[in-house]
């Protein structure tokens, strides 16, 4: 401590020269403002210790957080040396070379991209995907998955009645229909005086809710993107008949089993609505289950959690982060380190602790990683089958047209699904067309 | 009427200005002139000009390594050409006709009133001009709060009053109520504004035009629609004005309330404009958007201001 | 005037239209109430359902607009030391620890030089230009004056690519100079015109006589000028700043790290899972105060600045 203060004050003395070499000591470090944020300031403090460096963190919320990075990587910003970035904006931010390219780094270091469960590599790191050029670490592996009131489903008069009604037991759904006849059966029930509503789900119109939302369901009947991939022949894929009862499916259960003016919901809302114990379940991120099971008034025996049901296959949304370094940084080596400390099995395994979704294989294949938290069986679950966005250099053109194509016919009412999903192949093909891809 | 403050200048006596010590008055007015018109130059006007520029290609601020090409009229003509562009103009002409509405019609009743000049009118004006402090942005993102269905104020304060249950309606979603509750929100939020403008009006007029109406026995009602009016008229037309041009480049209060949602109920042209430039980044695309609005906006002001120069003459 | 004049209103009228406008300020004072009584409110107590009228006051939301907090393992929670400060024990109560402060207190500071540095910029050029104007035999004046109103109605939207792609080249991206200058040229329109009608209000034979005196152009401006201008400049100054304050479109598209100010960060507060509303209304209402203050003090003069100092008395 001592001996820090007196750099200190030599370093002010010397002004300019001190100046300059107490920047090259600094790290920022940017990503998303929510729960394992906080996680990663906490973890980040033996990294300080063991190297010097001293860390800096600049944090957006959600719905911010896209516009304000992109903008910053666009206009060539030096605030981050280190960008935990969606994974949507890596084909972006490798083909303007916003972020660095990691090959030569992880073969000198031996950082072995094995070593991570492989949907998060791809996911991830890599573009074009599946190609071994690697633009991050993957760091916070994500999905969208699912919590119930646990207290409410096992109450035996409620049971009872269920059991009446469907002719089956209450309990965590298979599948989506499922998931909908349980909603629709606790929506409008009075619990403990108080009406309450089957499940809140994403429908937020500004950033990416809806589409992350109804594409839980549009995966689950068995959507894709393409016929061919790479081809960009969405005819066929994107409006097939099963994506157009998958959606018609979405908006059942926004009609028939969420709150009222839930109409604008991402995960701030959903987790309002499960917290104020105005629905039964609810969607949402796993990273945030940590901190949902920690909660004193609906966590912890009352809460428990299920992974995205299948319909015609077992498919969850995926979300999650890797860990890039910005190439426009002033302290290449620095974040290196950072980079090279982070990917650690040790470190991953305390990130797990904490309460981060690690993605190395030492945390995950560890046979006692289920019984870890009540969620991480799930967890293991859903990353086996996630699917992710388009991560074109375009994503964000493209996932705009969805969410108002989404909008548009879940919540305002407007049209069919089939016309909604014609009508997104139109705006995507005229996207790709000016990308000169079609 | 005359420039006064032409004719005055005109009739500065030059000998005084010659006696001055130090720099001539030439020489000072450049001096004092010259900053204002430098700043206006560097961060209106030349940006302005580059804007053009840039709406005749197809430039991606977002993709420095790409060649920009010359399109001509192209991406104009995309834009006047798309449907999904005119109805977003049609939903901020119908926000900026309603608010300005409302705004008016409450803006002058109130100011009307408070002319009373009743006991305590002072302190009242200044807690009404309270809304119109608050930054947009907040404003926006708390009304999200006010408008929840099941823990918001509005909906609460609604089912005491009516006995309609709070959770059976929602003001930000479906059932058509967004693109008023936009305009309540704005009407809440400026109103004040109107208010004063129109109380500078009405405490403009002198008592003896009064005087004399009722010495020539005309009613109140007589004297409200031939006296008060036309005199308040100018004031009004300006509030109008400053209110109409903010409101067409309305964006933060709207955007954190609806995000332009439910569907495109209330996307208004300068949130779509935001979004091709800065979420699309169609750079050139989006310049000649921002060209087709910057000339409806003068184009219609221009038109405004002439009106209201011929109503001050009268 | 007697009090009787026949254009004072009756008593009657004047009570009606008194309790009209008191009708009229209670509602429209409901939702800012809402606001800062929010503040008080527990995180439980803010969205409860149905909303709750009366509450037990709680400084959470302060707390929480000036703190990150962080959640620790059970058994670590347990180990802690007691709480030592007030602030640090409410948020022990909701199963956290202080993780540091937030970024609250920054880009408030960023909105004060921000906002107060592009007032006093705007007002001390729009001054100089004013009184160029009002007493100099400027050529194509007229012109020049038109001009200068007229970038007030551009749409910020129409030159935002472009001062964008400028900022990033010129590296004034993120940096309070470049806010201050931003916030300045949309502001100088308006301050030149207002302070144009003030200073043109100000008798010439003043500083006619100061200039007989021996005094010179720019002594006259500062010492005669200047003085009697000072109500002028205040009003024109609240709406200067009540513009600069809350700015949001130019602050969320050019700021970030460094220079943000406070209305892009205070709608993004955001706790443990779901939007602070107590910490998102105690900063709404710590933002309001300055401008409030500032407004309540020069409200006198608010109703001339607000027309361009058209009303003469």
């Amino acid at each position: 401590m001592k001996a820090r203060l007196l750099a200190a004050t030599s370093a002010a003395a010397l002004s300019v020269a001190g100046m300059a070499s107490a920047q090259e000591n600094e790290l920022t470090l940017c990503w998303a403002a929510w729960d394992p944020a906080n996680a990663l300031v906490e973890l980040s403090k033996d990294f300080e210790t063991q190297s010097g460096i001293k860390m800096n963190f600049e944090f957006v919320p959600w719905p911010n957080f896209a516009d304000r990075m992109l903008n910053e990587l666009n206009s060539g910003g030096q605030l981050c040396d280190l960008l935990i970035g969606d994974s949507q904006w890596i084909g972006g931010s490798a083909e303007n070379g916003h972020y660095v390219k990691l090959n030569d780094f992880f073969d000198a270091e031996g950082i072995s991209m094995d070593d991570f469960a492989p949907a998060t590599v791809r996911a991830y790191s890599t573009w074009p995907k599946g190609e071994p050029n690697y633009y991050a670490l993957p760091a916070m592996g994500d999905a969208n998955g699912w919590f119930y009131r646990k207290d409410w489903f096992a109450r035996p008069e409620i049971q009872a009645e269920f059991k009446e009604k469907y002719g089956r037991d209450l309990a965590e759904p298979k599948t989506q229909k499922e998931l909908l006849e349980i909603a629709q059966f606790f929506q409008g029930r009075e619990i403990d005086g108080q009406t309450v509503y089957g499940a809140s789900i994403f429908t937020e119109r500004g950033s990416e809710g809806i589409t992350m939302g109804a594409t839980g369901a549009l995966y689950a009947w068995g959507f894709k993107y393409e016929n061919t991939p790479g081809k960009y022949d969405m005819e066929g894929a994107v409006n097939s008949p099963e994506a157009v009862e998958a959606l018609e499916f979405y908006k059942e259960l926004y009609k028939t089993a969420t709150p009222p003016g839930y109409d604008n919901a991402y995960m701030e809302q959903s987790l309002d609505a499960f917290k104020s114990g105005q629905v039964a379940m609810a969607m949402n991120w796993f990273a945030f289950f940590p901190g949902l099971y920690a909660d004193p008034n609906t966590g912890g025996d009352k809460i428990d959690f299920f992974v995205n049901p299948a319909q015609n296959v077992a498919a969850s949304t995926l979300g999650g982060q890797g860990i890039s370094v910005v190439s426009y940084t002033d302290n290449m080596d620095g974040a290196l380190a950072y980079i090279k400390w982070f990917a650690q099995p040790d470190v991953q395994k305390k990130w797990w602790s904490m309460g981060g979704y690690s993605c190395h294989k030492a945390v995950l294949e560890d046979p006692d990683f289920v019984n870890t938290a009540p969620f991480a069986g799930d967890f293991l679950e859903a990353m086996g089958g996630v699917q992710d966005f388009w991560q074109e250099p375009a994503y964000a053109s493209l996932l705009l047209a969805m969410q108002e194509r989404l909008h548009n016919y879940v919540v305002a009412d407007q049209g069919t699904a089939q016309e909604a999903l014609d009508g997104l192949i139109a705006d995507w093909t005229e996207v790709f067309e000016d990308e000169g891809k079609l | 009427m005359p420039d006064p403050v032409a004719v005055i200048a005109s009739a500065t006596p030059d000998p005084i200005a010659r006696k001055v010590r130090g720099l001539s008055d030439r020489a000072i007015a450049w001096l004092f002139v010259a900053p204002t018109i430098f700043l206006l130059l560097a961060i209106n006007i030349f940006p302005l000009i580059w804007t053009v520029r840039l709406s005749f290609t197809n430039y991606r601020a977002n993709r420095p390594n790409e060649e920009v090409e010359w399109v001509g009229l192209r991406n104009y003509i995309r834009i006047l050409t798309d449907d999904g562009i005119w109805a977003n103009m049609q939903t901020t002409a119908h926000f900026l006709f309603w608010t300005l509405f409302f705004q008016v019609l409450l803006g002058f009743t109130l100011a009307w009133l408070i002319n009373r000049k009743f006991k305590g009118n002072d302190l009242l004006t200044t807690l009404i001009v309270l809304p119109m402090m608050l930054s947009p942005a907040v404003v926006g993102n708390f009304w999200t709060f006010l408008y929840q269905p099941q823990i918001g104020l509005v909906n609460y304060m609604v089912e005491l009053l009516t006995g309609t249950p709070a959770s059976s309606f929602s003001m930000l979603g479906a059932g058509g109520y967004a693109k008023w509750s936009i305009i309540i929100v704005d009407t809440w939020m400026w109103t004040p504004f109107v208010m004063l403008i129109c109380l500078a009006g009405l405490r403009s007029i002198p008592d003896y035009i009064y005087e004399a109406a009722e010495i020539d026995r005309a009613s109140k009602w007589r004297q409200f629609w031939t006296i008060t009016i036309p005199m308040v008229l100018p004031f009004l037309m300006l509030a109008v004005l400053f209110r109409g041009i903010e409101n067409f480049k309305m964006f933060d209060m709207v955007v954190l309330l609806t995000g332009g949602g439910p569907g495109n109920e209330t996307l208004l042209a300068s949130i779509d404009l935001k979004r091709e430039a800065f979420e699309k980044w169609r750079t050139g695309y989006s310049s000649a958007y921002a060209i087709i609005l910057f000339v409806t906006v003068f184009g219609l002001a221009s038109i405004y201001v002439k009106a209201l120069n011929k109503v001050k003459e009268r | 005037m007697t009090a009787y004049s026949i254009t004072e209103p009756t008593p009657r009228s004047k009570l009606i239209a008194g309790l009209l406008v008191v009708l009229y300020t209670i509602v429209t004072l409901l939702p800012l109430v809402w606001i800062i009584s929010t503040g008080f409110k527990s995180g439980p107590d803010s969205i409860s359902y149905p909303p709750k009228v009366l509450f037990e006051p709680s400084l959470e939301g302060y707390v929480n607009l000036f703190t990150t907090r962080t959640r620790v393992a059970a058994e670590e929670f347990q180990n802690l030391p007691p709480a030592e400060t007030w602030y640090d024990e409410i948020v022990r109560d909701s199963g956290m620890v202080i993780a540091g402060p937030s970024r609250f207190g920054e880009r408030f500071l960023n909105s004060v030089i921000i906002g107060f540095g592009s007032t006093f910029l705007s007002i001390f050029l729009g001054t100089l230009a004013a009184y160029a104007f009002s007493r100099f035999k400027v050529p194509l004046k007229d012109d020049l004056l038109f001009f200068i109103l007229s970038t007030r109605m551009m749409p910020p939207i129409a030159v935002a690519i472009p001062i964008y792609l400028m900022y990033r080249e010129l590296g004034l991206s993120d940096t309070h100079l470049g806010m201050i200058l931003l916030y300045t040229a949309v502001n100088i329109s308006l301050a030149v015109w207002l302070l144009k009608g003030f200073i043109d209000e100000i008798p010439r034979e003043y500083e006619e006589a100061a200039l007989i005196d021996g005094y010179t152009r720019f002594q006259a401006f500062r010492k005669v000028v200047l003085p009697q201008a000072a109500t002028g400049i205040a009003s024109t100054a609240i709406f200067c700043l009540i513009f600069a304050w809350n700015e949001y479109a130019f602050a969320v598209l050019l700021t970030s790290g460094t220079a943000q100010t406070a209305p892009p960060f205070i709608p993004t507060i955001i706790g443990v899972g779901g939007q602070d509303w107590p910490a998102v209304a105690a900063g709404a209402t710590i933002f309001l105060l300055p401008v409030m203050i500032f407004t309540i003090l020069l409200r006198k003069h608010l109703l001339r600045g607000i027309t361009f100092g058209a009303v003469r008395k």
